[in-house]
């Protein structure tokens, strides 16, 4: 992986411009460097590959669609993956097994303060004894177990390694709300992975008991 | 010097952005003293740093196989 990419030659704006005079191709040219975050903004919002897909196309339609009235002084990836997780969030609306999780409660100050739970030391740090794959799949169980504006920041934060300022922008929340929302979900991540008592993981079968869903 | 004391509960609003980077010299100060002397807070400290390597290393979501292709097509047929 130690090639660089080699520089488009053409613009984002030459892009944009070229698809509002209908060249199709030029728009998947525009939306290719972003397939990854699209789908990884899905996927984290709905916890399942084919909704993500399907959610993440629709997303980038969307994207087309609109691309007319997009402003050329924001940035197109800001802007696509704001739609991402907008549709991704209408999907959810629509599914029944999430009606408890407020979705539409994202602009209220967050109150109170967030204790963590444990105290134990992490003598052992997870990455050290589990598999990959076992790693994996706590850490998505952990974070599939977050409310949905915490993983929200989570992802955008500490994955796809946004800024507060774009964090901020894309959630259409306060970069001090997004700060808050950060705290929380690491915290809540931090209880949600931690080891058991004696301070060790196991492998094989109760390390997953410690993915707690809240 | 002394610096002037702080609470755990301070300490726990304020860690993750002790561990970006992203807290003013004298609070910074101030939470370095606390770190010393309070085993609770310097493990949920190490415990979020941690996890952010954890996540920021180990969630990977691979796009499924074939993603492009079918996102292109579609688009192709718009």
């Amino acid at each position: 992986m130690g090639v660089p990419k080699p520089r488009l030659e053409v613009s984002e704006a030459e892009l944009i411009r070229r698809v509002c005079q209908g060249d199709k191709e030029a728009f998947y040219g525009l939306v290719r460097p972003y397939e990854r975050a699209v789908y990884v903004a899905a996927v984290s919002i709905l916890n399942n590959p084919a909704d993500a897909e399907e959610v993440a196309q629709e997303a980038v339609f969307k994207a087309f669609a609109h691309l007319a009235g997009f402003r050329a002084e924001a940035k197109f990836s800001t802007w696509l993956i704001q739609i991402t997780i907008n549709e991704a969030r209408a999907r959810l609306r629509k599914d029944r097994r999430h009606l408890y999780e407020s979705i539409d409660e994202q602009r209220t100050d967050e109150e109170g303060d967030y204790s963590p739970k444990d105290f134990a030391d992490w003598r052992e740090i997870p990455s050290e004894t589990l598999k990959r794959d076992e790693l994996r799949n706590a850490l998505k169980r952990a974070l599939a177990s977050l409310p949905l504006k915490y993983r929200e920041v989570l992802i955008l934060r500490d994955i796809q390694n946004l800024s507060i300022e774009e964090t901020a922008e894309i959630l259409g929340i306060s970069e001090g709300n997004v700060k808050t929302r950060l705290l929380r979900a690491r915290l809540q991540m931090r209880d949600a992975l931690a080891p058991g008592i004696d301070g060790s993981w196991s492998t094989g079968k109760p390390e997953y008991k410690k993915v707690r869903p809240w | 010097m002394s610096v002037i004391e702080i609470s755990c509960l301070e300490i726990w609003r304020e860690i993750s952005n002790y561990v970006d980077d992203d807290v003013a010299p004298e609070l910074r100060a101030r939470m370095e003293a606390h770190f010393k002397s309070c085993a609770h807070c310097k493990a949920v400290l190490d415990g979020t740093k941690n996890v952010v390597k954890l996540v920021a290393d180990g969630v990977e979501y691979e796009l499924p196989g074939g993603f492009s292709d079918r996102l292109y097509r579609k688009i192709k047929g718009k």
